[in-house]
């Protein structure tokens, strides 16, 4: 057993309610550069619909992440070594801007720096890459956001393809006959990441401390490989600078313990993060399993459970410390992973071993029902309209279990049952301990399933051990505060050397601005 | 003069080339890369690129056993004059015919594709004016010379006087009796040498091969240094 440890993230698809804060905040921190002004490092997608890129899913035509040869081993499906060096001159798989969107801006000056006259001046939008204007703007980032133009461009979501032509059933778009939800998507940093695997240069690379996939932008030469490794396209090429940019799991502050920009500013609330301890020695293994649909349960076993003393006696010896085991042991994540098994891996049959995982949404059933003119919280009709709604149910699988609508019916299930146990909690009848063994739970697990879920403090969703402490405090010591103070003095009577000081009484320390803050409670 | 030419600027050809390659990898290693253009065009770079890089390819081995190889060597293991040139003609034609097609497109590309364009660099300018010219005058050059308007054998001239640059006694005589499409031939190639650093040549010697040795994923450990106590670079991490 080599236990390592992975900062991973949780994301409750029925919270979200696609208002691409997480994108628009993601974006200032890190992409609003010349060279990526087309690049999201986190992007909500309207499912069913194409993407960004478009048709990502598409991997006939990307060939992104791994394949099993028929000799059993593990290949990039793009090709061995060798065939990847060959294609070097020009990747054929590399999506071109078209397929992202042609970034575009408006003359704005125009409005403003235009002489009086007539007419009303107009801000005609024009390229970000070019600078001439664009006569018809013909696909943006979120261009069929809400299901906007479903009926001509949702038919040609990959997805809805193959439930077309393995189930035989059409996923109608006329309004409410359909089903929608978001899936916001940021890189997955995976356990057996594809990007890096491609890297001729080896620019890329997996921390050993958190797990988090990094392009080396020294090291980085632009051969854009890793773009078309990853199935997720989830690495960008930079126009500009010539190199592949990605998401960095916003380590500089998840090293201080503080959450990514994309879950600190979510509005819905639905990001959890927190530690996953797993046996890298298991890693290929399970991305080798023959068939497809066992991938998710393959990387589930690749999990540890840190209060099992012979992890954590392991884990120590691999140099993990006490702070890390400790978040591990209260991970929500692992307990939305593992405990209550109710988050599921994107697209695992892509062999990555993805460590951004999804709780489905149930409310495409919940709505149903209620449309209905059912009880949407009855335990029974949702039960029952699980099953008989399949069409939402096949396309999840798609989504997250290679088409294993079992291991979705039962997520499903278990989160059908928390509505209905706690309906009975909330209206003071007497608990039904039978909805819960249904499935699988107890009441008491159900209700702190229901604490996490709907409740979901923030102390709860975000439980980030900071790098090691050594590393902060040296950092504090570096940067000690001399002279010079940025916090204005106005606001204070007293100050002291050009600092306010802490109290009226006398010359007290200077204040101390936290340099290294950690979570905000234990 | 023939000594400047011949006797001079092939070294300082090549110490531009390593003292702007050493430059580079102390200061400026994160301007080293291919510039890849292909997210803004993809059709025709597809057939551009890999034409002119294979054709490039084979031109570059062609000159290494024009060059390198002395003609008693060939006539040693029984090659006459004429089947070697018979050869070399041949192949040569072909790789640079390929070559010649490929940055055809390749610059068609730079001047007509309105993103592309925008994207040239400056670097970009001087450096296709070099290789093309180079490429245009070995070409006139080998045609002078088979199709006899010139008889010249650069086996017994040019080189060697290359190979002499190695044992730094270039007999730049030999050089200065050249015939002038042979001589701005050989200043274009020692240019586009001394351009290597200074363009996105550079990506040239940063081929990757040590990819088809290494384990698939990489791990590395947070650099301490990169926390505290590090020493500000010189180069562009100080732009601000
Ligand atoms: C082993 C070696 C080499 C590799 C792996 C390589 C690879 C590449 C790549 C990936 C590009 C970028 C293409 C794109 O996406 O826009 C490129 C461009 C280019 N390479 Fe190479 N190259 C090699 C050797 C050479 C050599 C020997 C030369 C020539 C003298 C050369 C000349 C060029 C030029 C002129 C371009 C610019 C093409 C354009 O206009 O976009 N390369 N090369
Ligand atoms: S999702 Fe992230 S870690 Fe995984 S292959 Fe893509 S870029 Fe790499
Ligand atoms: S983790 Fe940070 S870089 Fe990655 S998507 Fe979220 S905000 Fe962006």
């Amino acid at each position: 057993m080599r236990v390592m440890a992975q900062v991973a993230m949780v994301m409750n698809l029925d919270k979200c309610i696609g208002c691409h804060t997480c994108s628009v905040t993601c974006k200032q921190a890190w992409t609003n550069r010349k060279g990526t002004e087309y690049v999201w490092f986190n992007n909500v997608e309207t499912l069913p619909g194409q993407g960004y890129p478009r048709r990502w899913e598409d991997q006939e035509r990307w060939r992104g992440g791994w394949e099993r040869t028929r000799s059993g081993r593990l290949r990039l499906r793009a090709g061995g070594r060798l065939r990847r060096l060959g294609r070097l001159f020009a990747n054929p798989e590399l999506p071109e801007l078209s397929d992202y969107y042609q970034p575009w801006t408006y003359e704005y000056k125009n409005l403003t720096d235009a002489p009086a006259g007539d007419d009303m001046p107009v801000a005609r939008p024009v390229s970000q890459t070019t600078g001439e204007p664009i006569g018809t703007i013909e696909w943006g980032p979120n261009w069929d956001d809400n299901l906007g133009g479903a009926p001509e461009h949702a038919t040609k979501d990959p997805l809805v393809e193959k439930v077309r032509d393995e189930v035989g059933e059409k996923i109608r778009f006329e309004f409410e006959q359909s089903f929608m939800f978001y899936l916001p998507r940021i890189c997955e940093h995976c356990l057996n990441p594809a990007c890096v695997s491609s890297c001729p240069s080896g620019a890329m690379y997996k921390r050993v401390e958190d797990g988090i996939v990094l392009v080396d932008q020294d090291q980085c030469r632009g051969w854009r490989m890793c773009v078309t490794g990853c199935p997720y396209k989830k690495v960008y090429f930079n126009h500009a600078t010539g190199k592949a940019e990605k998401c960095t799991f916003c380590f500089p502050r998840v090293e201080a313990g503080m959450p990514t920009i994309c879950s600190e500013t979510c509005v819905g609330r639905m990001r959890y993060l927190g530690v996953m301890l797993y046996d890298a020695d298991k890693v290929t293994e399970a991305a080798l399993v023959a068939d497809e649909q066992d991938l998710y349960p393959a990387q589930l076993e690749c999990f540890l459970d840190p209060h099992d003393p012979a992890v954590a006696a392991a884990a120590r010896a691999s140099g993990i410390t006490e702070e890390w085991l400790d978040a591990a042991r209260r991970s929500p994540v692992y307990d939305l992973i593992r405990t209550y098994q109710i988050a599921l891996p994107l697209h695992p049959e892509y062999r990555t071993l993805p460590m951004v995982w999804y709780v489905p949404p149930l409310s495409p059933v919940v709505e149903a029902v209620a449309a209905a003119g059912r009880d949407g919280e009855d335990a029974g009709n949702l039960f029952g309209a699980i099953d008989a709604l399949r069409i939402p149910v096949e396309y999840l699988a798609e989504l997250l279990t290679a088409g294993d609508t079992y291991a979705v019916d039962a997520v499903l299930r278990r989160m059908a049952a928390m509505r209905a146990h706690m309906r009975r909690v909330n209206l003071g009848q007497e608990r039904d301990g039978s909805i819960a063994a249904a499935v699988g739970l107890t009441g008491q697990e159900m209700e702190d399933m229901f604490r996490l879920l709907a409740i979901a403090k923030y102390e709860d969703r975000y439980v980030i051990p900071t790098a090691a402490r050594a590393d902060a405090d040296a950092l504090a010591d570096t940067h000690p505060l001399e002279e010079g103070c940025p916090v204005t003095q106005d606001a204070y009577q007293v100050t002291q050397g050009g600092c306010p000081v802490s109290s009226p009484e006398g010359p007290g320390e200077p204040v101390l601005l936290n340099l290294a803050p950690t979570r905000r409670s234990a | 003069m023939d000594l400047l030419l011949w006797g001079v600027m092939p070294y300082v050809a090549v110490t531009l080339l390593i003292a702007g390659l050493v430059w580079r990898a102390r200061y400026d290693r994160f301007g080293l890369t291919t510039h890849s253009s292909q997210l803004h065009e993809s059709r025709l770079l597809r057939v551009g690129s890999p034409l002119f890089h294979f054709g490039m390819a084979f031109v570059v081995l062609g000159h290494v056993v024009g060059l390198l190889v002395p003609d008693s060597w060939t006539d040693a293991v029984g090659v006459s004059d004429h089947a070697y040139h018979l050869l070399a003609v041949s192949t040569g034609a072909v790789a640079g015919l390929a070559a010649a097609v490929g940055v055809g497109i390749l610059v068609y590309r730079r001047l007509r594709v309105p993103a592309v364009r925008k994207v040239t660099l400056r670097s970009d300018h001087v450096m296709y004016a070099v290789l093309l010219g180079a490429m245009l005058l070995g070409l006139v050059a080998t045609a002078l010379n088979s199709s006899g308007v010139v008889d010249y054998n650069y086996r017994e001239g040019v080189s060697v006087w290359f190979r002499g640059l190695f044992a730094l006694q270039p007999d730049y005589h030999l050089m200065g009796a050249a015939p002038l499409a042979f001589k701005l031939h050989v200043v274009l190639g020692f240019a586009l040498f001394a351009l290597i650093p200074f363009s996105r040549l550079a990506h040239i010697v940063s081929a990757p091969f040590k990819y088809l040795f290494r384990p698939y994923v990489v791990y590395r450990r947070r650099d301490p240094r990169q926390l505290a106590n590090r020493e500000p670079k010189r180069g562009w991490e100080r732009a601000s």
